[in-house]
């Protein structure tokens, strides 16, 4: 599904703070399976994250996007591949506040200029699944940890993604919202969907619906 | 196309939600804005009506007007002038002038004293020109108003001997009106007193506050002026196109005389009044400048909290031209309620209020002051004109400063761990 | 020079256009000399945020170009009055030798920015930005005649002098000056004229529908396109004015932009110009027919360009022929003034 091969990521090259984050990182994400990136900070996992979804460009390496070479495409592409294919969670909700939760959910499909009664009825659907109907109309700031975190889950979903990404994603929950949230996840896996995560949570990584688990040190894949 | 037009929408509704979040910040900057458009679009409206107003008055002018002149300066104009000037070929009419200035020690201010043609002024007037412009009637014709504004209109009021006629601006200067008295010192100390016969109406103010009609002979008795001398002719000519050539053959034949077209007043009245709007706009340049500075630093000092909601809209699935987009809305938001709200506040400033911000700097310095309205006249040109000196620095100020925050790296997003 | 508020406002649009210009050349010659699509280096990251930039300026210039086309005119006209003989602006251009030539400059401007948002947006469709080297050699060409036009401009403005009254002991001030300015456009006759244009336009449309429906004759197209915009712009001086104003020797092809004949003049020239910018465009993009990553949509791109061209030009014949056969003016027999 998605391929990467000899990826190197360097920051801030020719520069005395020059600094390698990823080194010849070789990895193959199967389909419809659910992998869990796994290292201590600084490790490179988020700048691993961030090549596997898209979202920027190694400086050398291969990556590969179900057959479809997209290690050099333009950041026009590289976006629009990413909107319809990936939904990122993040570590923090990332909501914009001043606005309602229907906006925010809504967010990520503007740039496709989707009828605004469809998109609705979608994020209504979507809200209502995980039990926050209720609070489409009311700001992000009255929205409680788990509410938050799962009104991003849904903004992630707005364009039908086949790949979910979550960096991080049980840091700031407790341990009841951290089981409902690999709930979640486990509804994914069963409706076809793949699912990478970065985690050093023992909750995530030694749950039994992850197929395989991928350690990271120093910016090179450990076997 | 549909889905363009939808995506506006929504860019569109998110730029204004996004504009009212930070309400502190955008409304200095949108007030800012709007002051400077007023600044520039009163001055322009101001200058350009009083340009239409004084052409409009001018066009009823006479084509030419001739003065003798010794030794560079204006000096009476002898009446076998007349005659000579009627046989020029091309020259349908010529009138004779008296009016001069008297100087009124008592509220410092100068008066211009005219004897209207037809009240006694000593040459004979042939064919009646159309061009001279005393208009008697009371209505005051509004067809004509659009054409050619006359000069000064006597509302109904007769010129007798002994009587004058004042402008409004002499009115309320010395505190007089109909039927009191006014004392004028004549050339040889005597004093003269004349009584007022009627005040001019207020639309021609104008070129009127400072008037006096005076008939012919009380005119002569004033200044000691011969029979035999008038102060200058006004010439008319059918034929637009030969208005110069009149003018050389005036110059012939008559060499020390000074024959002045219309059409050069014209111009020397637009090339002032541009001159002063362009000097207003030369200064507030600076204020321009100030103001697209200021702007450039609010576009570019992103605050935290701006720079994060970008990297969640890129993080998201928005594309750097999206953000851009977006950026460009907000601008044409703010540019284009700065702008219409400017114009209009101006429009009521310098229309309805009669400039009372800094009418003085533009209208010039004078004891004697016409209190008039003017004819709001806006056109698409000044329009365009304003835009190009606001909307435009504005536009280009913030294209480097919105570019830089568009460009924010869409995993700056997932590296934020935390408030 | 006439400190006139418009004056101002042209100038300073001219340098404004021009400051954005250079710095867009600027970052363009980086470009050429460093792109490399392959590469992740950062280098390449930032020179592709750049292209961002550049777009987006070069944007606001094309805008701003159209804008102050149609301020120099207005401004040509409203200073007519302060010179012996302007009747208009044609006579204002008159006033000393750069203003036929900055008009003449503008108008390559205009067309040379929108062929370039023309090759921007194709380039933006291809995955390996295709046309860039292509776009930035045409930034390096339009961008000196740019500044050109600004130095045309700048002259021309400061090097006005309005005939005004200057001293009040002069005794003769306008009649000392035995010739004023040209106020008359040349034009060529008009009837035969009017049967050229006709002709030249059925060519011209001919041309067109043949390359829309069989691919065919596409730089044939391109540059009848940019003769007819020429012919149009000679007949307008020549013959359709006539016909706008009723008058038979009333040649001015900048008054009908005015108020007082209801702005027909935009509409005319915006269909002309939007007209020749389409074909031109595509002209200029017939060779890159072969790219690869373009090959999904620039031939459908390319008919929709010569369609919009070949409408554009039928509106604009169609609006000049209801202007002829709804004007009073009948012109049976040539009078040579």
């Amino acid at each position: 599904m998605i391929e990467l091969m000899n990826v190197k990521k360097v920051f801030n090259a020719g520069n005395p703070s020059e600094f390698s984050a990823l080194n010849s990182v070789n990895l193959f994400i199967e389909e419809n399976q659910v992998t869990v990136l796994k290292g201590p900070s600084g490790s490179g996992k988020t700048t691993l994250l961030s090549i596997v979804g898209c979202m920027s460009r190694p400086t050398a390496g291969r990556v590969k996007l179900k057959g479809r070479e997209i290690t050099s495409l333009p950041e026009r592409f590289l976006t629009d591949i990413r909107r319809k294919t990936f939904g990122f969670i993040f570590q923090q909700p990332n909501l914009i506040k001043g606005i309602s939760v229907l906006d925010n959910v809504m967010l990520p499909a503007y740039p496709l200029g989707e009828k605004r009664s469809h998109l609705k009825v979608k994020a209504m659907k979507g809200l209502s699944q995980l039990n926050i109907g209720n609070k489409a109309a009311s700001k992000v700031e009255w929205l409680s940890g788990g509410e938050a975190q799962r009104a991003s889950i849904v903004r992630a979903l707005i364009n039908d993604p086949h790949i979910i990404i979550a960096d991080e994603p049980t840091a700031h929950l407790d341990t009841k919202l951290s089981y409902r949230f690999m709930e979640i996840i486990e509804k994914f896996k069963a409706e076809g969907k793949t699912v990478i995560i970065t985690s050093h949570d023992p909750l995530v990584y030694e749950s039994s619906m992850v197929d395989r688990v991928v350690n990271l040190r120093d910016g090179q894949i450990e076997n | 196309m549909r889905h363009w037009i939808e995506k506006q929408r929504y860019i569109i509704d998110f730029t204004i939600s996004s504009l009212l979040r930070r309400k502190v910040k955008n409304f200095g900057l949108l007030a800012l804005y709007t002051l400077i458009v007023f600044i520039l679009a009163s001055t322009m409206f101001f200058t350009y009506s009083i340009k239409k107003e004084a052409s409009l008055i001018l066009k009823g002018t006479p084509e030419i007007i001739v003065q003798k002149i010794v030794a560079g300066r204006h000096d009476l104009l002898p009446v076998s002038y007349i005659d000579i000037i009627k046989k020029i070929r091309g020259v349908a009419a010529v009138e004779s002038r008296l009016w001069g200035y008297y100087y009124d020690g008592l509220v410092s201010a100068n008066y211009t004293l005219l004897t209207p043609p037809g009240n006694g002024s000593s040459a004979d007037h042939s064919k009646s020109s159309a061009k001279t412009t005393v208009v008697e009637s009371e209505s005051g014709g509004q067809q004509q108003a659009d054409k050619s504004k006359p000069l000064f209109e006597l509302g109904g009021a007769v010129l007798e001997p002994g009587t004058i006629i004042i402008g409004n601006g002499i009115a309320r200067l010395r505190d007089i009106g109909k039927d009191d008295y006014m004392p004028f010192r004549a050339f040889d100390g005597n004093v003269l007193n004349f009584r007022i016969a009627g005040t001019l109406s207020s639309q021609s103010e104008l070129v009127s506050s400072d008037l006096i009609l005076i008939t012919g002979e009380d005119f002569k008795k004033l200044f000691g002026i011969d029979n035999n001398y008038v102060t200058d002719v006004t010439v008319a000519v059918n034929n637009p196109s030969e208005i110069d050539m009149v003018a050389s053959k005036i110059r012939k034949v008559l060499p020390e005389a000074r024959p002045i077209s219309r059409v050069e007043i014209l111009r020397t009245y637009d090339s002032i009044f541009n001159w002063r709007g362009g000097m207003m706009i030369v200064i507030f340049s600076a204020a321009v400048l100030a103001f697209v500075i200021f702007a450039w630093d609010k576009a570019s000092g992103l605050s935290a909290g701006e720079r994060r909601e970008i990297g969640i809209l890129k993080a998201v699935g928005w594309e750097t031209s999206d953000v851009i987009q977006m950026k460009f809305w907000e601008g044409a938001v703010i540019s284009l309620t700065a702008f219409f709200t400017g114009v209009i506040l101006a429009y009521v400033h310098v229309f309805f209020t009669g400039s009372i911000v800094f009418g003085p700097a533009l209208k010039g310095w004078s004891n004697l002051y016409p209190n008039f309205e003017l004819t709001p006249f806006v056109n698409l040109e000044q329009l365009t004109t304003l835009f190009f000196l606001t909307v435009v620095p504005y536009t280009v100020a913030t294209i480097v400063p919105i570019w830089r925050a568009a460009t924010i790296d869409p995993d700056s997003a997932m590296r934020f761990t935390g408030e | 020079m006439i400190l006139h508020p418009a004056v101002i406002a042209n100038l300073l649009a001219a340098y404004i256009s021009s400051g954005m210009v250079l710095y867009a050349l600027f970052y363009g010659v980086q470009i050429l000399r460093h792109w490399d699509i392959q590469s992740g280096h950062e280098l390449q990251l930032v020179l592709e945020r750049k292209t961002y930039l550049i777009s987006t300026l070069l944007s606001y210039v094309f805008g701003l170009q159209l804008l102050s086309l149609f301020l120099f005119i207005f401004t040509a006209d409203s200073l007519a009055p302060l010179f012996v003989g302007a009747m208009c602006a044609v006579g204002t251009l008159n006033v000393d030798p750069f203003g036929y030539p900055t008009l003449t400059l503008k108008i390559c401007n205009f067309i040379l920015a929108g062929l370039w948002l023309i090759l921007n947006y194709v380039d933006n469709q291809g995955y390996d930005y295709p046309l860039i080297k292509k776009k930035y050699q045409l930034l390096a060409f339009v961008a000196p005649l740019i500044i050109l036009e600004m130095i045309l401009e700048s002259a021309y403005f400061l090097g006005m002098k309005a005939d005004v009254i200057t001293s009040c002991c002069g005794s003769l001030f306008s009649s000392e000056r035995v010739t004023g300015i040209g106020s008359e456009i040349a034009s060529l006759p008009a009837l035969p004229m009017m049967w050229f244009f006709y002709g030249a336009m059925s060519c011209t449309l001919l041309c067109g529908i043949v390359f829309y429906l069989k691919g065919l004759g596409g730089y044939l197209y391109a540059a009848l396109s940019l003769l007819m915009f020429i012919i149009s712009l000679v007949s307008i001086v020549s013959f359709i004015s006539l016909y706008i104003y009723e008058l038979p020797t009333h040649h001015c092809p900048f008054c009908i932009i005015m108020e007082e004949y209801c702005y027909i003049g935009y509409l005319l020239y915006l269909l002309l110009f939007g007209a020749v910018v389409s074909g031109l465009g595509v002209g200029a993009l017939i060779p890159s027919r072969q790219v690869e990553s373009l090959k999904f949509m620039l031939n459908g791109f390319i008919r929709k360009l010569a369609l919009a061209s070949i409408i554009l030009y039928a509106a604009f014949t169609a609006l000049v022929t209801y202007e002829i056969v709804s004007s009073s003016l009948v012109i049976s027999y040539e009078v040579v003034y």
